[in-house]
């Protein structure tokens, strides 16, 4: 196991003020992920999971502390240098889906790779086979509004492995779905890590799934209340 | 701007519009009508400009025409003589004249000519060959507007001072003159051999000698204008000379005035579609927050963002640009019809292409400005809010300091194209001046109205009425946008409705029972019993009976008017000191003169200086105070005077009134003429003392009230309908926001709706929820406008016409219930699909 960090969080807090009120949801948050790990972060509602992985991919600032991406310190860049940084190494499945509801099925997987600048011809055979893995090839051409809650996040993440993240953060994957199609989710999930070696943030509720990655980390009040290894043979038979 | 020609920005704005084709079309179609009205009268405007330059010497007849006051002088003529070239002339004057057939009288423009005149351009008549022979048939040429009046045709006689002439034609059309010349004084050709037996040349008379002259060579004018301004000096008397180029550039000055005018009002519904487009836009860019911060995390850059909506705003603004290009060229065909009367040509329509390139642009320039505070507001949506939805409005995000800049970017543009149409720096700014304090208002009051609703909110109301009303002011709500489109449309149109309303009741005021309503003047002294008697047999009563002497100023404080003019850092205006002044004597003060400043006296005292009251308006104008000396020149003889009070006339009044009024003992001896105002009990009555007065003495001219009154009514209707007509694409542009406005919100409203109907509330209840708010959004904005067209209407009055304006308040209530009707119409229609799908089609197709 080499433990080269690919994402390093020193200090990280966050702080929102409403009204005359302020609000710390991180407090003093430090860690950091090896490469190729499958780490989980678990905490109750409102503990600041959301937050926490939102700071991570850059997709805010944060009160203080530093996070590092693939050896990138996020914080002196601006917001389109992090939005380059994200194109190039970062996946990232919404709580919400977040499809962009005027593109197709097809095309939300495309956005990444044609913001590069490439051609939808070159792009078009490795979406359609992401799209395959999730089992949607049937659904190429549909728009998010005409598919289910489960396809649009199986859409969701074939759009997040696109590029070839060499990480990919996942903001409860499973959380509105039901049992089965949420396992199906996971496996794919766990699949194109196998397949691709991409390091993986999971945000979950359900601790079936966090027990089957290499690590808990445990967020309460927006500290870090325990992080643990889990020895999981599935996963070490992975590496 | 890279991103903005970048492929992936164009497949992107092209992705995400193809399902909302429909949606966006509806944004930009605000824009389409306001184009339209632009493209329409420029196009017009470019070819009324080149008819004028095409047919300029048309415009004159002539290549010159010279002009004096008196007969010319023999050295005039003999000048005239060595111009050579074609000549021809007009001796031009006002004069009663009678139709036998009918006994009907008239005051008109009578033109005896001799020649060929006009040397360019046609005098057009019915038949055609009148115009050609009149002056061998010894017959008369008569406006057709006059004929159809009093029922005259071609054959029937016309009697013009002490002859009668058979009348060969109509006249259809004058070169160079308007149609509606004719309302004013209606125009007779004579043919000059014939003039003196008319016995209508006296002293008194207002008289023009106009010489025209056509010239084979191409000879330079300005020898001869140089030359006729030292005959003027030498012979001191006025000599006027125009050529074609200055006639031309005077019709175009009047006719671009005009051009200028109808585009201001037309570029009104632009910018209502502007805002229009701008509301529209922003909540569409509202509802792609999400869409662009989901972009944003997997890499897009915030230019790259922004363009996929900048490149949507640029498309659609372009494409209805173009929609209104088109329908503006078409709407050009129907301006001629609608001011042909106060043109001096018959327009040569033209496609201008200034005009479409005017159109395309501004079109997508408006729709690209209005569009700039959502579409820079975009660039600051942070990847964030695909973590967590934004709840404030989009433009919250930009700072103050960018949103001032983009207003007053957006004000200055609209500045800088109300210049471009109007050519002027200061009616442009003006322009924009007024349109912001226009939409101040509109929101202030809107805003004001909104407060008085929620604090004095009917609680106690159906839930219908409440949920509706409450709409109003909930969330997204497009409520000011609304009021302003509607309001501001609606404050234009009554505003040109109250002013109208207002003119012709003041006019209605000058008719009422008591008034005078018949004056005659260039009465000559022995006439002066005469016509009082026929007055006396009629039983009608002599209201007033004033000799009347012309004279004009010499001196000013001393200093020749001559000299006064020349200096050009003088302070008084020439008109003034150029006019003939027609002044009356009498002992005392008449009950339309109050004493504003001095002393009056009624009898020259015969101290060497004659004691004069001066009258406000012309005192101001010559800048005169009380003990200033004026000289005058009574024909001829010099009368030295000073000003001894100034007094407020009531110039409203319908009466000889007079900006010198002397006292007794001083013009008595002077030539003189009369003039008489009475009250004819009835229009019967009135005709035969016409007539009587017309019979006897020809010379005399009268001036009928009610026929005046009527010919500016006529005028005011011709005029108020162009600019209705004007007006009228800001009511269609305020009626397409508002169609726009309620599919944007359609969106919003009908979740919340397909909500309610999950609830469990009934179709009824829906439609009711959403026609309370439509008909509370029509009377609101209704009455905003209203409120504020009474208000710009009273200034008006006040300042400008100095009338007390009263609202009509029946225009009020119809007013209010047409738009309201109109709102609650188009507002049911746009929402048809609440309430015609099924809560689940709707919630699965409405999430886009
Ligand atoms: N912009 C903000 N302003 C104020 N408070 C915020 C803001 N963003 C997050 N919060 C608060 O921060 C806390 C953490 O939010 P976060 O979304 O990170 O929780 P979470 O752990 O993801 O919860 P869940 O499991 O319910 O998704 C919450 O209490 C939330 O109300
Ligand atoms: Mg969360």
């Amino acid at each position: 196991m080499d433990s080269n960090p690919i994402l390093e969080v020193t200090n990280l807090t966050q702080k929102f003020r409403s009204g005359d009120r302020t609000l710390t949801v991180l407090d003093h948050v430090d860690f950091s992920v090896d490469e190729g790990t499958i780490c989980s972060i678990v905490g109750p509602s409102g503990s600041g999971k959301t937050t926490l992985i939102g700071l991570c991919a850059g997709l805010d600032r944060p009160t203080s502390g530093a996070v590092t991406l693939n050896g990138i310190d996020l914080g002196p860049l601006n917001e389109d240098e992090r939005a380059e940084v994200r194109n190039q190494h970062v996946g990232f499945v919404f709580q919400t889906f977040q499809l962009v509801p005027t593109l197709t099925a097809l095309e939300n997987v495309m956005v990444p790779l044609e913001l590069r600048g490439m051609k939808s011809a070159e792009v078009r055979h490795d979406a359609e086979e992401l799209l395959d893995n999730v089992g949607l090839s049937d659904r190429l051409d549909h728009y998010p509004a005409q598919l289910s809650g489960g396809e649009q996040q199986r859409v969701a993440i074939a759009r997040a492995f696109i590029n070839k993240p060499n990480i990919l953060f996942a903001d409860e994957p499973t959380g509105n779905l039901d049992a089965e199609t949420g396992k199906t989710i996971e496996q794919l999930l766990f699949d194109l890590n196998k397949a691709s070696g991409t390091t993986l943030v999971l945000v979950t509720h359900d601790l079936s799934l966090a027990e089957q990655c290499q690590r808990i980390i445990r967020l309460k009040n927006g500290k870090i209340f325990k992080d643990e290894w889990v020895e999981n043979p599935e996963v070490e038979n992975i590496k | 701007m890279s991103s903005f020609f970048s492929k992936w920005s164009w497949k992107m704005a092209w992705r995400d519009a193809r399902s909302n084709k429909k949606r966006l079309f509806v944004y930009i179609s605000a824009i389409i009508i306001g184009v339209a009205a632009q493209v329409a009268i420029t196009s017009f405007r470019d070819s009324l400009n080149n008819t004028i330059n095409n047919q300029s010497k048309e415009l004159l007849g002539a290549d010159l025409e010279i002009e004096t006051e008196q007969a010319p002088p023999d050295t005039l003529t003999a000048y005239f003589d060595t111009l050579g070239g074609e000549q021809a002339t007009i001796t031009e004057f006002p004069s009663m004249v009678l139709f036998p057939k009918t006994g009907n009288t008239r005051l008109s423009n009578i033109r005896a000519l001799k020649g060929n005149f006009p040397f360019y351009g046609k005098l057009e008549t019915i038949p055609a060959e009148a115009a050609n022979n009149f002056q061998s048939d010894s017959t008369a040429l008569v406006d057709q507007s006059l004929m159809t009046q009093f029922d005259i045709e071609v054959g029937d006689s016309i009697k013009v001072g002490q002859m009668t002439f058979a009348i060969s034609g109509a006249i259809t059309k004058v070169p160079g003159e308007a149609a509606a010349a004719a309302m004013i004084g209606p125009r007779v050709f004579i043919p000059a051999s014939v003039l003196d037996s008319t016995n209508l040349i006296q002293s008194g008379s207002r008289i023009e000698y106009k010489q025209y002259f056509k010239f084979t060579d191409n000879r330079s004018m300005s020898p001869i204008e140089t030359r006729i301004d030292s005959m003027e000096d030498g012979l001191g008397i006025d000599i006027d000379y125009e050529t074609v180029e200055e006639r031309r550039e005077e019709i175009g000055e009047a006719v671009g005035n005009l051009g200028k005018f109808l585009n201001l009002v037309g570029f009104i519904a632009l910018l209502l579609g502007g805002i229009g487009v701008a509301s529209s836009i922003h909540v569409y860019i509202n509802q792609k927050i999400s869409t662009a911060s989901v972009l944003r995390c997997f890499g897009a850059s915030s230019n790259q963002t922004m363009s996929i909506f900048l490149i949507q705003a640029v498309v659609l603004g372009f494409i209805g640009a173009l929609t209104g290009t088109i329908l503006g060229i078409g709407i050009q065909y129907f301006l001629p019809g609608l001011v042909s009367d106060f043109l001096p040509v018959n327009v040569e329509l033209t496609v201008s292409w200034l005009s479409i390139g005017l159109g395309l642009f501004t079109g997508t320039g408006v729709a690209l400005v209005f569009a700039l505070l959502p579409l820079l507001a975009l660039r600051k949506a942070s990847p964030l809010y695909a973590l967590r939805t934004m709840t404030d409005s989009i433009t919250s995000l930009l700072s103050n300091k960018t949103k001032v800049t983009i207003y007053v970017a957006v004000a200055l543009t609209v500045m800088g194209y109300a210049t471009l149409l109007t050519e002027s720096w200061k009616v442009g700014g003006l322009f924009t001046a007024g349109m912001i304090v226009a939409f101040g208002l509109l929101l202030l009051v809107a805003k004001a109205l909104m407060k008085l609703v929620r604090r004095f909110f009917p609680s106690h109301w159906q839930y219908v009425w409440r949920q509706g009303l409450a709409n109003l002011y909930r969330p997204h709500n497009q409520t000011a946008t609304l009021m302003l489109s509607l309001g501001l449309g609606m404050l234009l149109v009554s505003t040109l409705y109250f002013s109208q309303d207002m003119l012709m009741e003041e006019l209605e005021f000058a008719s009422r029972d008591d008034a005078p309503n018949l004056i005659f003047f260039d009465i000559q002294p022995d006439q002066n019993e005469g016509i009082n008697q026929i007055l006396r047999d009629n039983e009608a009563p002599i209201l007033q009976n004033v000799p009347m002497v012309t004279m004009r100023l010499d001196s000013l404080r001393g200093r020749s008017t001559q000299a006064i003019d020349q200096d050009t850092a003088n302070n008084v205006h020439d008109w003034a000191l150029q006019r003939e002044y027609r002044s009356t004597y009498r002992d005392s003060l008449t009950d339309s003169e109050t004493l504003l400043k001095g002393e009056w006296i009624g009898t020259n005292p015969d101290t060497g200086r004659v004691p004069v009251s001066a009258a406000q308006e012309i005192a101001r104008d010559l800048n005169l105070e009380v003990g200033d000396s004026l000289a005058f020149d009574v024909q001829g003889v010099p009368i030295s005077a000073y000003v001894a009070s100034v007094r407020e006339v009531d110039f409203q009044r319908v009466q000889p009134n007079f900006f010198m009024l002397f006292p007794t003992g001083v013009l008595e001896p002077a030539p003189q003429i009369y003039v008489t105002v009475t009250r004819a009990p009835s229009e019967e009555v009135s005709a035969t003392i016409q007539q009587a007065v017309v019979q006897e003495y020809p010379n005399v001219s009268a001036i009928d009230v009610s026929r005046i009154l009527e010919t500016i009514n006529q005028f005011i209707d011709k005029i108020s309908f162009a600019i209705q007509f004007m007006a009228l694409f800001s009511i269609i542009t305020g009626l397409i926001v508002l169609a726009s406005s309620v599919a944007t919100s359609r969106f919003q409203r009908i979740k919340e709706s397909v909500l309610l109907r999950t609830l469990g509330a009934s179709k009824k209840q829906i439609i009711k929820i959403l026609s309370v708010e439509y008909l509370f959004l029509g009377i609101l904005s209704a009455l905003t406008g209203l409120i504020l067209s009474v208000g710009a209407t009273w200034l008006l009055g006040y300042f400008y016409f100095d009338i007390t304006f009263t609202p009509n308040i029946w225009v009020i209530v119809i007013g209010t219930l047409v738009v309201t009707g109109l709102t609650i119409l188009i507002g049911m229609f746009n929402s048809r699909s609440v309430y015609k799908k099924t809560p689940l089609e709707v919630l699965r197709s409405e999430t886009i």
